[in-house]
């Protein structure tokens, strides 16, 4: 089981930072929710994996809990990414509509870059 | 002995709350904001006056209030020999200045702004030498970097004002940086940044292995400050400056703060080959390279700058020959000098005021046209020149006598010549001074007539200069105490070295060597012209344009690597920043301390590796048809559904809740988002840019998976059992998760639903701008595919949408309600009515929906910050901590028995925070489509059904 979380958790990282360093702004988008979901689980791991032990206390007798402390900082890591996805497809969005592309690099100063673009 | 005394954070406070005065009181006019600018400083010295007794009995006044008690940082002031002689020194010059400022500014330069710098400088030097902290030394350090940097940079339409005060800026300010380092290691070995603590752990400190680190990085503090080779480049072009600011700063203040510091220290530092070799062979070459550049300089004011580099390598010299009585002797020429270098400077100061130049070679004969400006020079030189009678000379012959008994190396003459050559140009640019400035014939071509200035302007010379005579006839009886308190001090306690402060001490080497000096200062002058010829044509290094150069070479530097780590384009700072987390995380995982292994491995079922298989065929699917925007968007979907699946599986139905109502949303928010975005994404990056980039995803995913999977095999410590045991006892509730969120650690909570609240607002703001700005006409001409849906509001989807509604918003009620004990609560409970609202939008269109929207998102999210705030608050009244929660269980006869906790209105807060801001997100973006020329529908669908059947009928 461990294989498959943290094998899990790579491929998200993997997927999310490939696509995070790409130069438009939507697949830049994507790779954070992805590189949420890997930091949502990594934190998730850390309380370490349990079967059938969740932690809702029972009225009958012993029972053992699995760690409900990460479970609780990760509860409101999902909704601030949430929020944080939001806001930052709102800047991208402004920043297309306001500039007529989502490119994500500025152009390198003295390049002249910005003229060649300029217009696509 | 030590006595507390509150009068010492008067003083200390005095200066920079009079700094205020100036600014008010300069429309009262020039003269009002010189009085009262002088009332401060007049009352920090009527303070300092009711103090001196104690001290000259050799008593030591303290006072301390806690400031940082943690880091070891208090204001803690102490007022010894020493300081009783700087700050008396300060405050006193400081009045005098203030005094001849107010001739000597003209009507055009801003007062106000002059005196409050003036006082800002004032009250950081004063910090300096009564601060018994050196933490707050230190601070005080730096503030007189920065009011200098404005003392000196006053004329700011001058460049060379700007330039050189740029460069002293930079150069204490390096150099205080490096106090700084020196400071911290002094305070680690003694275990106290206190003075009066490290002041009598000298042996402790000299035998530290640190010593000589500390000692270097405090010795460059003190010879940037105090001008000394090869630092002694800034002071000359701090000349720019008015001269009340040269007068003040490179008399008695600023330049002098270096050798306070080392005569300071001396207990602490001094007595070590180290110390020795450093300090005196840095003021000795100080002393006479000061002096030789003074002889050749045809600005008076340049002239006496290096004269006081010269006196200040002096004053070095003798605090590193590490005797006593050398130090007692440096104290009586800082007296000394300061009483005739002040005059010297004012003086200067009044024949450029007067003649408009400063230009020696201009000048002459000034004695029949400016008969009392030629009087106070010419004591304030002969001084200088060290002659008898004036005070000059009485320290100028107990240091050639140090000097005469002081061996370098193996060399026992090494010192006293060097000093003697020293002293043989002193003579020489003193006399040089009065000859070519006053003496000689009246010329007809000075830029304006002189005449000698109004008292006001003479009075503060005049004043030093009788101190000169004064001192330099009775110095026993005027200065004596004096000297040996502060000297005293200056040795840190223990028996006084025998000393006379006498005009005759008999036929001694100093005797002779001083008449070397005297009678070789005259040839000199005799041959000055040769002389000068002869320096003009020799090539000397100009500090200046190295300096400038090598700041051009820093800058070029810090350019280059800025250029190059920030060129604009995120993508290249986010490689840097994962490359340079995975080499730490390198070094950290090889770093050893990886335990065994304490965990057994849990099964894989069937189920699960489906489960798995599914997850990282769609990761990788999204990754690779990225391009293709709408397909990848669709099966980010997958991933989070099979992220919920796992987290039901791990034993976290909350998790689970969330992560699954969270994906709804974020995928609705991308689809409406990507509506306006292009939906391809085209080919840019280079196959060596995707290379690159795979190589640094696929390490960073390998690197976290091994470090995951290393963790999840060992057991840990953890805080979590005392949430278990306490969480049916002191919060009332059985979801451990839920009590976690809203009671053990509802601060948090509380913060992360005022973030998510901020989100909200931002985005609301953000598109407010945009729909006001440029853009919104260019929303309005979008031409949408002609492919679209001609039915965007299917029959179908209303009458279900309309069905669900109530069963939606009764299960979000439900699983609010169950929160506390069953997975659920507000978070989910917020997430769960949003997405029953927003389907109503979707299905029935913006407007129509919108129309029947009677509250404002805003106030959602206000109101609930506001009731989880009240609900801490409560717990307050109590007498219990913010956010304690209370719970009872209430039995009325028709129903069950049932919980109520407040803690339910604390998640209550968060639930209408969380429905606030997903919906006023979602509203905001879907305000862009109604501006982008979307038909505005007033009816649930955009044909009416009934209509259709009815116009059947009719035909």
């Amino acid at each position: 089981m461990e294989v498959v979380v943290a094998s899990s958790i790579g491929v998200l990282t993997a997927s999310g930072i490939y696509l995070i360093l790409r130069l438009r702004a939507f697949p830049v988008i994507l790779g954070l929710a992805m590189l949420s979901y890997a930091a949502n689980a990594l934190l998730f791991a850390s309380g370490r994996l349990a079967i059938n032990m969740p932690p809702v206390l029972s009225k009958y007798g012993e029972a053992s809990y699995t760690d409900p402390l990460p479970q609780a900082l990760v509860l409101t890591a999902i909704v601030i990414s949430f929020g944080m996805t939001a806001v930052l497809v709102m800047v991208a969005l402004a920043s297309y509509l306001e500039a007529g592309n989502d490119e994500v690099n500025m152009d390198a100063p003295g390049t002249g870059a910005a003229d060649e673009k300029a217009g696509s | 002995m030590f006595i507390e005394h509150g009068f010492l954070l008067v003083i200390a406070a005095l200066p920079f709350v009079g700094a205020l005065i100036p600014g008010l009181m300069i429309r009262a006019g020039r003269t009002a904001c010189a009085s009262f600018t002088a009332l401060p400083t007049a009352f920090a010295l009527l303070l300092l006056a009711m103090l001196a007794p104690d001290v000259m009995q050799g008593n030591v006044i303290r006072f301390e209030v806690e400031w940082l008690p943690q880091l070891g940082l208090s204001a803690a002031f102490f007022l010894d020999g020493l300081g009783l002689l700087f700050a008396g020194m300060i405050l006193g010059v400081g009045l005098l200045i203030t005094l001849y400022a107010r001739f000597y500014l003209s009507s055009e330069d801003p007062m106000g702004q002059f005196y409050t710098y003036l006082l800002l400088f004032q009250g950081a030097m004063l910090g300096i030498v009564i601060s018994d902290n050196i933490l707050l030394l230190l601070i005080f350090w730096e503030l007189t970097s920065l009011s200098s940097f404005l003392l000196i940079g006053y004329w700011k339409h001058l460049p060379e004002g700007r330039q050189g005060a740029r460069m002293a800026l930079a150069v204490t300010g390096a150099g205080g940086l490096a106090m700084i380092g020196g400071m911290l290691i002094l305070g680690n070995i003694v275990g106290s940044y206190n003075l009066t603590d490290i002041l009598v752990a000298g042996d402790l400190i000299r035998a530290s292995d640190w010593y000589l680190p500390a000692l270097i990085l405090i010795l460059l503090g003190a010879f940037t400050k105090s001008a000394q080779f090869p630092f002694h480049f800034w002071l000359p072009h701090a000349m720019a400056a008015p001269t009340p600011v040269s007068a003040y700063l490179h008399s008695a203040t600023m330049v002098k703060a270096g050798v306070f510091l080392m005569a300071r220290m001396w207990p602490a530092l001094a007595g070590t080959d180290a110390w020795f070799y450093l300090v005196a062979t840095t003021g000795l070459i100080t002393m006479v390279l000061g002096a030789l550049i003074a002889l050749f300089k045809d600005d008076l004011k340049a002239l006496l700058a290096f004269s006081t580099v010269s006196h200040l390598g002096l004053l070095t010299m003798l605090l590193g020959f590490g005797t006593k009585l050398a130090a007692v002797v440096a104290v009586f020429h800082i007296i000394n000098h300061l009483t005739f270098k002040a005059a010297l400077f004012m003086t200067a100061g009044i024949v450029d005021h007067e003649t408009h130049t400063r230009d020696i070679k201009r000048l002459g004969g000034l004695r029949h046209l400016m008969p009392v400006t030629f009087l106070i020079g010419t004591v304030g030189a002969l001084s200088m020149a060290g002659i008898p009678l004036f005070n000059g000379f009485l320290s100028k012959e107990m240091m050639l006598e140090e000097a005469a008994h002081t061996s370098w190396g193996n060399s026992p003459y090494a010192v006293g010549v060097l000093a003697t050559l020293g002293a043989l140009l002193s003579v020489a640019y003193s006399f040089r001074f009065i000859a070519h400035v006053f003496l000689g014939p009246v010329r007809d071509d000075y830029p304006a007539k002189p005449h000698d200035p109004p008292f006001g302007m003479w009075a503060a010379p005049g004043l030093l200069v009788l101190g000169v005579v004064i001192i330099g006839i009775m110095p026993a009886a005027v200065v004596g105490p004096l000297v040996a308190v502060a000297g005293g001090a200056v040795i840190g306690g223990g028996e006084m070295p025998y000393y006379s402060l006498k005009i005759w001490h008999g036929v001694t080497p100093a005797l002779f060597m001083s008449v070397i000096a005297v009678a070789g200062g005259l040839v000199l002058l005799a041959l000055h012209r040769p002389l000068d010829w002869l320096w003009n044509a020799l090539p000397r290094p100009e500090a200046k344009i190295i300096f400038d150069a090598l700041i051009a070479r820093v800058a070029a530097l810090s350019r280059g690597i800025t250029e190059t780590m920030h060129n604009g384009a995120i993508s290249r700072y986010l490689a840097i920043f994962f490359v340079t987390t995975l080499i730490v995380g390198y070094a950290a995982w090889t770093g050893g301390g990886l335990t065994m292994e304490t965990r057994p491995v849990l099964p894989v079922p069937p189920a699960v590796a489906i489960g798995w298989v599914l997850l990282i065929v769609a990761v990788i699917t999204v990754t690779l048809t990225h391009r293709r925007r709408f397909l990848s968007l669709v099966i980010l979907g997958v991933v989070g559904l099979m992220l919920s699946a796992g987290f039901v599986y791990l034993s976290a139905p909350d998790l689970a809740l969330t992560q699954i109502s969270v994906e709804t949303v974020t995928i609705m928010l991308l689809l409406l988002a990507l509506h306006f975005l292009p939906k391809e994404t085209p080919v840019e990056s280079g196959a060596a840019l995707r290379i690159r980039d795979g190589v640094i995803a696929g390490a960073s995913g390998l690197a976290l998976a091994a470090l995951s999977y290393a963790f999840m095999l060992r057991d840990v410590d953890t805080i979590s059992d005392y949430h278990l045991a306490n969480s049916y006892e002191g919060g009332g509730g059985t979801n451990v998760v839920n009590v976690i969120l809203v009671d053990f650690r509802g601060y948090d909570t509380y913060g992360e639903i005022i973030v998510l609240g901020i989100a909200g607002l931002v985005i609301f703001a953000l598109m407010e701008t945009l729909l006001n700005g440029p853009v919104s006409r260019r929303l309005r001409e979008t031409v949408y595919a002609p492919d679209r849906s001609r039915d965007r509001h299917p029959l179908m989807m209303v009458v279900a949408t309309r069905v669900m509604m109530p069963i939606a918003f009764m299960v979000g009620i439900y699983i609010f309600l169950r929160g506390h004990n069953e997975p659920g609560g507000g978070f989910v409970a917020g997430l769960v009515i949003s997405i029953a609202l927003l389907m109503q939008y979707m299905a029935s269109g913006f407007a129509w929906t919108q129309a029947r929207q009677r509250f404002e998102y805003h106030g959602l999210i206000g109101f609930g910050v506001v009731i989880a705030g009240l609900t801490g608050a409560g717990a307050m009244l109590a007498g219990k901590p913010f956010l304690t929660s209370a719970y009872d269980y209430f039995h009325f006869p028709p129903i069950e028995e049932f919980e109520l906790a407040t803690a339910m209105a604390f998640d209550l807060g968060v639930f209408l925070v969380v429905f606030g801001a997903v919906m006023l997100m979602l509203y905001s973006l879907s305000r862009l489509a109604r501006i982008a020329g979307e038909t505005v529908n007033r009816e649930p669908m955009d044909y009416d059904p009934t209509d259709t059947v009815e116009k059947r009928k009719e035909a």
